[in-house]
């Protein structure tokens, strides 16, 4: 893709933004559209304007990096702005970050797909080079000298001989009006001169978390708001037949009750349906609720039982599915092997649940709509919101909170189009408040999942045949009809896993959805990493093999595995092509030996405790993890200790990175321990965190040890690899410590945990 | 009714149902948000503030039962965000997304004031309560140990 830096001088664009208008404002646009850096072909309404990075600097010397991208605990906001700080030799005092309000201007904002780092790397730093190339250009016709005479360094450019300065402020008039450096003129800083980047950097939001200042979805008023609170249909696709408002509209505070539209199937980003609530607080709103009579009307997935389709996907698997992987005559392979080996894998429905549930607050009035919500995905919110309001995007404003955690669930823009529905209707301000139970019953839950793996062995153990069966119900059933996986979906773990065996097909199966399915932190990484680590481990203990020297010799020599070597004929990679992002055998060997090494893997019989490993490729990193399992006092099993080797190519903020992993592993750790949500009668039979367990404090491991590899390879993610490995060296551990295998999540099904 | 409340210092009057929980006069009427709504239910800790030096849920706490007492939020914890405990926090990056760490940090500040050298069990039992969906207890544990002057391990 063509990239193209240019000045900004769209005075909306600047103003929406509180920038000056006189200052040096620079974007890359992707898109390879020409355009000139001057105003009129920037003017508004130019197609392809699409910074998706952007750096601008005040005539009073304040550097401002919009942050296009939104911050829900990765660190974005902390990290960004170090590197154009670096390349630009700007002191980090002076450098604010401005968080960018939804809009296709920045390209792509979906904080998702653990992409906010690798996405704009490069062009950060370009950007910030290119600032500093015309600084050091204005500086030197100043004083009549070479721009190599020069040099930009703590807020200023310098004569080289340091006999004269010019700050960064007094130099932007002159930096505007000067053309862009050609791509190949701007150097970029050699990265010894880079004295932040790829270093442990403060948290910049660290104080405002720590004072309760920062300002997350719930925490914005309006003069005249009213508070929702909605009883959405609790089957997915149910109806209010009718309902009786009168003991609501009683309660003190309450001022309205609204019934919503139901949804048609694909349901999407739509409204839930239901009624609405609005009063002048949130707890009037809440009982409110309470005091509604309402009629439901199921529909046909009030049959959705967890036990029954646990079945149902268990047939699937145990018949042939469609072939989306296929190297060598797998049939031939398993008849013709000295051992058959099998095992299936469950792998429950599990929810987000951030510690801030949904929450938006809209304001719809003279044809124009403002929406203020902590979203991972402003420009679909934005859309979305337009299509509610009926109003067409321009006349749309939405702006982006801290988020109080997303894991994926704030992706979807049902909330904000309840929200903006709502608002529409009272004709006043309206935030809409999720309870936490309304949090766990209408989730765009993780897909519930069966897998069988077989493997045929040779007369001396070695793998010669593998099969993968999985069955899933996949996201794009929320988004239109599918009852099977594609095998776009099988990117995650299954066909972008090097196997060092002759004979391998993957497989897909039936799977029909009864409730909405979307993306959860790593996604389907999480069942197939699962499937894949612990079936090598039953190998292992099966052949009497070290568990780490049998996933060393299934993945095979290290090297990059072609697509023909996969069998497959397109890999879709994470939107990263396969020469910039192979699959690398190599890379998954070094996470693995470098997590081995440094957890004791060798001396690891020691006395009650017992060591798990697993590894996985994912968001185009490489992550292996040990952990630690030990029987407390009480015969329960705890995690006391886990470490973790990642190699994500270049980083930007090892600090961050730590912060990821270690997260990573308390959030594997609930989906391995606890995480389930099941269903009966078409509803959750959970609801809060009394019976939605997570992983709290006390079961924390006493320590959570990472490694970053050092590599300068592009950019993998960092926010979702780190959570695939996890469960599986889990029950890794749990069968080297007990000698039970655990192949159905969570293991508290099975174990006191 | 009215209900009459020290908050953060100040005398404060009230015009709430005295069943009004804690949490939400502090949020809708009083306008102090950094007390968090995470569950409603006593289960994740968010909403924690104290009463008369007391960690309470204020989810589940009546505003009624505050009457004539003393409530302590977030934002009355320290004059400047310097209290040992939010020094801590942000030297040692404690916190990920940030929603949980307000109600964290009102717990530990509770658990220091009665045990100024916490023990590692005792820091796991004061903050059983408090969840944390982004995962950072190991660094919740080395800063409350930060906090209160003792070397790690
Ligand atoms: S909101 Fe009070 S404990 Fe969760
Ligand atoms: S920091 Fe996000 S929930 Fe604790």
């Amino acid at each position: 893709m063509t990239k193209l830096l240019t000045l900004i001088s769209r005075r909306s664009f600047l103003e929406g933004l509180n920038l000056s208008v006189g200052g040096l404002a620079l974007g890359v646009f992707s898109g390879g559209l020409a355009v000139a850096a001057n105003e009129a072909s920037t003017a508004k309404g130019a197609p392809g304007l699409n910074p998706n990075v952007f750096v601008h600097v005040a005539p009073d010397g304040a550097v401002t990096i919009v942050c296009a991208r939104s911050e829900m605990g990765q660190g974005i906001r902390s990290s960004l702005p170090v590197l154009v700080a670096d390349e630009l030799g700007a002191d980090m005092a002076r450098v604010t970050v401005a968080q960018a309000d939804g809009d296709k201007v920045y390209g792509d904002q979906n904080t998702d797909g653990s992409s906010s780092v690798r996405g704009v790397y490069d062009d950060i730093r370009r950007m910030g080079a290119t600032a500093r190339v015309m600084l050091v250009a204005a500086a030197a016709r100043r004083w009549k000298v070479k721009p190599e005479a020069c040099e930009a360094r703590d807020h200023a450019v310098f004569l080289r001989d340091g006999t004269r300065s010019l700050g960064f402020g007094e130099l932007v008039a002159a930096a505007s009006k000067l053309p862009i450096p050609k791509e190949q003129d701007v150097k970029l800083r050699p990265k010894s001169e880079l004295r932040r980047a790829g270093r442990p950097m403060p948290l910049l939001d660290g104080p405002a978390y720590v004072t309760g200042t920062a300002v997350f979805g719930a925490d914005i008023r309006l003069p005249g708001m009213l508070i929702a609170v909605v009883a959405r249909p609790p089957v997915v696709g149910g109806k209010v037949v009718r309902f009786d408002a009168t003991r609501a509209l009683a309660v003190p505070g309450v001022k309205k009750v609204f019934e919503l539209p139901a949804p048609k199937p694909p349901y999407t980003f739509q409204l839930w349906g239901g009624v609405a609530v609005l009063a002048e607080n949130t707890w009037a709103a809440m009982r409110g609720r309470e005091a509604l009579d309402i009629t439901w009307e199921d529909g046909p997935n009030a049959s959705y039982d967890s036990t029954t389709y646990r079945e149902q996907l268990t047939a699937s698997i145990r018949e042939p599915g469609a072939v989306a992987r296929n190297v060598g005559d797998i049939d031939a392979a398993l008849a013709s092997a000295a051992r058959v080996v099998q095992a299936e894998y469950h792998v429950p429905h599990l929810s987000h649940v951030p510690m801030e549930p949904p929450v938006a607050l809209a304001r719809v009035e003279n044809g124009t709509c403002e929406v203020w919500a902590p979203t991972q995905h402003p420009q679909a919110a934005r859309g979305v919101a337009a299509a509610t309001a009926e109003l067409p995007e321009e006349k749309v404003q939405v702006h982006v909170t801290f988020l109080g955690g997303g894991f994926g669930r704030k992706s979807k823009a049902d909330f904000i189009a309840e929200v903006v529905w709502l608002a529409k209707e009272a004709g006043v301000p309206v935030r809409v408040q999720w309870t936490r139970e309304d949090d766990v019953r209408h989730d765009y839950y993780h897909s519930v999942s069966a897998q069988q793996l077989t493997a045929g062995l040779d007369a001396s153990g070695k793998v010669i045949a593998w099969r993968h069966r999985t069955a899933f119900p996949p996201i794009a059933s929320t988004f239109g009809q599918a009852t099977r996986p594609s095998p776009s979906d099988l990117q995650q773990g299954v066909l972008d896993l090097a196997l060092s065996v002759p004979n391998v097909r993957a497989e897909t199966c039936e799977a029909p959805p009864h409730v909405r399915i979307g993306w959860l932190r790593s996604v389907y990484n999480i069942f197939h990493a699962f499937s894949v680590n612990a079936f090598v481990d039953e190998l292992a203990h099966l052949r009497g093999a070290d568990s780490r020297d049998m996933l060393l010799e299934v993945l095979g020599p290290p090297r990059q595995a072609s697509l023909q070597e996969l069998g497959i004929t397109a890999l879709r990679n994470y939107g990263a092509s396969v020469e910039d992002h192979p699959v690398d055998a190599g890379r998954l060997r070094g996470v693995i030996e470098r997590v081995t090494a440094m957890s004791g893997w060798d001396a690891r019989k020691a006395k009650g405790r017992a060591l798990g490993l697993a590894a996985h490729r994912s968001f185009l990193s490489y992550v292996a993890v040990v952990a630690s399992v030990v029987k407390d006092d009480q015969g329960r099993l705890r995690v006391d200790e886990a470490w973790v080797s990642v190699d994500a190519g270049t980083i930007l903020n090892p600090e961050r990175v730590r912060s990821q992993m270690e997260g990573s592993v308390i959030f594997g750790m609930s989906i391995a321990l606890h995480g389930a949500v099941t269903m009966k009668g078409g509803v959750p039979e959970q609801s809060n965190f009394h019976d939605l367990k997570l992983v709290r404090i006390g079961e924390a491991p006493r320590k959570i040890h990472v490694d970053i590899v050092p590599s300068e390879l592009p950019s993998g993610g960092i926010g979702e690899p780190g959570v695939p490995p996890v469960a599986p060296a889990i029950i890794n551990a749990i069968f080297a410590l007990t000698g039970t295998r655990i192949r159905e999540l969570p293991v508290s099904r099975t174990l006191a945990v | 009714m009215t209900v009459r409340v020290r908050i953060n210092g100040e005398e404060k009057e009230l015009d709430v149902d005295p069943e009004m929980p804690l949490l939400w006069a502090v949020r809708d009427v009083l306008g102090l948000t950094g007390t968090k709504y995470g569950c409603g239910q006593a289960l994740c800790g968010a909403c924690t503030v104290h009463l008369d030096g007391q960690p309470v849920r204020a989810c589940v706490t009546p505003i009624g039962r505050a009457e004539g007492h003393s409530v302590t939020t977030i934002e009355g914890l320290s004059p400047d965000g310097n209290h040992p405990l939010q020094k801590a926090w942000v030297e040692l990056g404690v916190p990920q997304c940030g929603f949980c760490q307000t109600g964290q940090i009102m717990c530990a500040a509770a658990l220091l004031a009665k045990k100024p050298q916490p023990s590692d069990k005792e820091i796991d039992q004061s903050l059983a309560g408090n969840l944390c969906r982004c995962g950072t207890y190991t660094r919740i544990r080395s800063a409350v140990k930060k906090a209160a002057g003792m070397s790690e391990e």
